[in-house]
């Protein structure tokens, strides 16, 4: 059974205060998955604080710390938008569900799949400094805000 | 934000590698262990050559990706449990 909406509400904000944008339709994913130049990443979001309690924090460190960041960033909430999370996994389909969990395309291909079991035995300031380093890698400076 | 689990233990909610001494290895959420049981969720298992793979080839793969569910939840005796890992710290 999902959790109460309002419960949720403060795990969403914690991502879309950064200005990641919210996927709640499979139309919605369709849309932001259809711009396939520069780089995209997708966050699943999850309830869970064994995992996504550091995860959530983790994309605010690497977005403040990184020179780079991707082009595009959308969430998806598993099991709370439940057609947009089956639909966003749809484009990563090669990898097993996994939630929470990130994935980041390069023109359209998947270059770094994050699942929640390499985010769960970390601290934030761990994935953190992994998502840096794919971003630095495959990302273009981020632009000034 | 916190989390809503209760606790469980220190792998409650912690994808785990539990090996068995025969040929079977399972790959799952932690939800509770005790000293007769390991409880997993959403959990696969692997027969030792199954799909020409090891239990070994099993792990190291689940440890890059992941794995797909075949169970929604599983009890593990822990009579027949060798092992009890993280995933992560398996590749």
């Amino acid at each position: 059974m999902p959790y109460d909406p309002m419960l949720v509400q403060p795990m969403r904000a914690e991502l879309t205060r950064l200005g990641i944008k919210e996927l709640t339709t499979p139309q919605a994913v369709d849309s932001f998955m259809a711009e396939q130049s520069g780089t995209a990443m997708i966050i699943v979001n999850s309830v869970c604080g064994c995992a996504a309690g550091n995860a959530r924090p983790a994309v605010t460190l690497a977005l403040q710390q990184a020179t780079n960041a991707p082009d595009r960033i959308a969430t998806v909430f598993a099991g709370q938008d439940v057609e947009a999370t089956a639909r966003a996994r749809g484009y990563f389909s090669d990898f097993p569900p996994s939630s929470p969990s990130m994935v980041l395309f390069k023109d359209g291909e998947i270059v770094h799949f994050l699942p929640r079991h390499r985010i769960e035995s970390r601290d934030a300031m761990g994935i953190a400094q992994e998502l840096a380093t794919v971003f630095q890698k495959h990302c273009a400076p981020a632009r000034a805000a | 934000m916190g989390t809503f689990h209760h606790d469980k233990g220190d792998l409650h909610g912690i994808t785990v590698v539990v090996d068995t001494a025969g040929p079977r290895v399972y790959v799952g959420r932690c939800d509770t262990m005790d000293d007769d049981r390991i409880v997993l969720l959403d959990a696969d298992l692997h027969e030792d050559g199954e799909q020409g793979r090891s239990k070994a080839d099993y792990v190291r793969r689940a440890a890059m990706v992941g794995v797909w569910k075949k169970l929604d939840r599983v009890v593990v005796p822990m009579s027949e449990v060798a092992s009890v890992r993280r995933l992560s710290e398996a590749g």
